[in-house]
Order: structure tokens, then sequence, then C-alpha cells
């Protein structure tokens, strides 16, 4: 399956790029974690600590456990802080 | 109902409240908040980074809670990104019903879940350096009054 995967803020920052095309065999969000963490040190370190990030499935907030299907566009980011 | 926007460029805080404000004969109250790049002398600019698509559904969202709670006679909701320096409006919203509980409410509730809900981030860069401004504990908290 192909997934748009984007990054923001110092997430961004330390893996290097906004938004990529990845191929995955993962069925949830912490299986594309996994993938993503085997590829390189700076993925490794980028998704270290977990609680201090977090996920959007199609541009939805969503849980670290929740599956893949379907999707199209996952983000990852660390906790928003607007206003 | 809900005006929504998300730019780059600077607003008119005046020119839009008196907009919201105008041509209304069934409401009571407009409550407004402005937020403002707050500047401690170190600060020199804020850069605001968004996430184009999820930010305008996820304030829409928002904004819905909020007509769903209280009764609304309409949301506004401007929030910028980009490079800011001290004293310039990040961000304001607006809120009118018949009677003014329902519009402080609303404008304390919207504030809430802009802060934590709403995909923006922010990057300061000061004097001695450049950091991403960590979301607090407390923002969080502040959902659970809701």
């Amino acid at each position: 399956m192909k997934l748009d995967v984007l990054y923001f803020a110092w997430l961004r920052e330390r893996i290097g790029c906004a938004r990529e095309t990845v191929e995955t065999e993962a069925t949830t969000v912490s299986g594309l974690v996994e993938e993503l963490r085997a590829r390189e040190e700076r993925y490794t370190l980028a998704f270290s600590d977990l609680a201090s990030l977090r996920v959007a499935i199609d541009q939805e907030l969503r849980d670290f456990d929740a599956p893949l299907d379907g999707a199209r566009e996952i983000a990852f980011f660390p906790p928003m802080t607007g206003g | 109902m809900f005006d929504i926007r998300v730019q780059g460029a600077p607003f008119d805080y005046g020119h839009e409240c008196a907009r919201f404000a105008g041509g209304r004969s069934d409401t009571g109250a407009i409550v407004t908040f402005c937020g403002i790049v707050r500047g401690d002398g170190a600060l020199e600019t804020m850069e605001i980074e968004h996430y184009p698509g999820m930010t305008e559904r996820a304030l829409r969202q928002i904004a819905k809670e909020a007509a769903r709670r209280w009764a609304l006679g309409g949301i506004m909701i401007i929030h910028r990104f980009g490079q800011l320096v001290p004293g310039e409006q990040i961000m304001m919203v607006a809120t009118a019903s018949a009677h003014r509980a329902d519009a402080f409410a609303a404008a304390d509730f919207l504030m809430d879940y802009l802060k934590s809900r709403a995909p923006f981030w922010k990057k300061e860069m000061r004097k001695d350096g450049t950091s991403w401004v960590a979301a607090k504990a407390s923002d969080e908290d502040a959902l659970m009054r809701w």
C-alpha cells in the first residue's frame, strides 16, 4: 500500500523532509512507525517517544493503534500549539 | 453561520469586529477575542506552521461543536500563519448570540480547543536561539472543563 506521509514542526526538521510517499505493509499506525524506525537513525530518533507525538489519518486526529485500511495521508506532529 | 479563515496576511481587528456585529437583528450579545504575539524583550519573531487542509477542517469541526452546545447566531475564526513579530495579531474569534452567557462560553470553548486541537505549531526566534513552543499540560487540562 502506498501512503503520503507528512511531518510537521520539529519532527519535520529532525527527519529532514515535510512529505514523502511510503510503500508499507503495515496495518496500523504503530506498524507504520515501526517500519519507519527501522529505516534510518533519523527516524529512530524522531519517533523515539510516541507520547510526545500525535497522528492524523486523512486529516483526522487518531490514536497510534488506529488501522490504516483505506488511508491515503498520514501526518505525524508534536502536540499542537494554536491560539 | 461560520466564517473561518486561515491566512498569512494580517487582518484588521476593528473592521472584522464591526463587520461581524453589523446587520444582526436577533443578536443581543457579541463576544470577540484577539490573540497577540506577546513580546518579552528577547523574542524577535514567531513563526506559525500549520497543516493546510486539516487546519480548516479542524476549525470547522470545533465551530460546529460550539454551535451544537450553545445557541449562536454566528461564529468567526481567523488564524494566521507565517512569520509574526511581537505586537502582531495572531488570531481572533467572535461569537454572536441572543444572550451574553452563550456568547462568552462559546468564545472560551473555541479558544480552549483552538489551542490544542487545531494543527498549528509555534516556533520562537529569540535573541539567544530558536525553539518550538511546547504544548502545556494546562492547555490539555482546559479541555476537561467542557
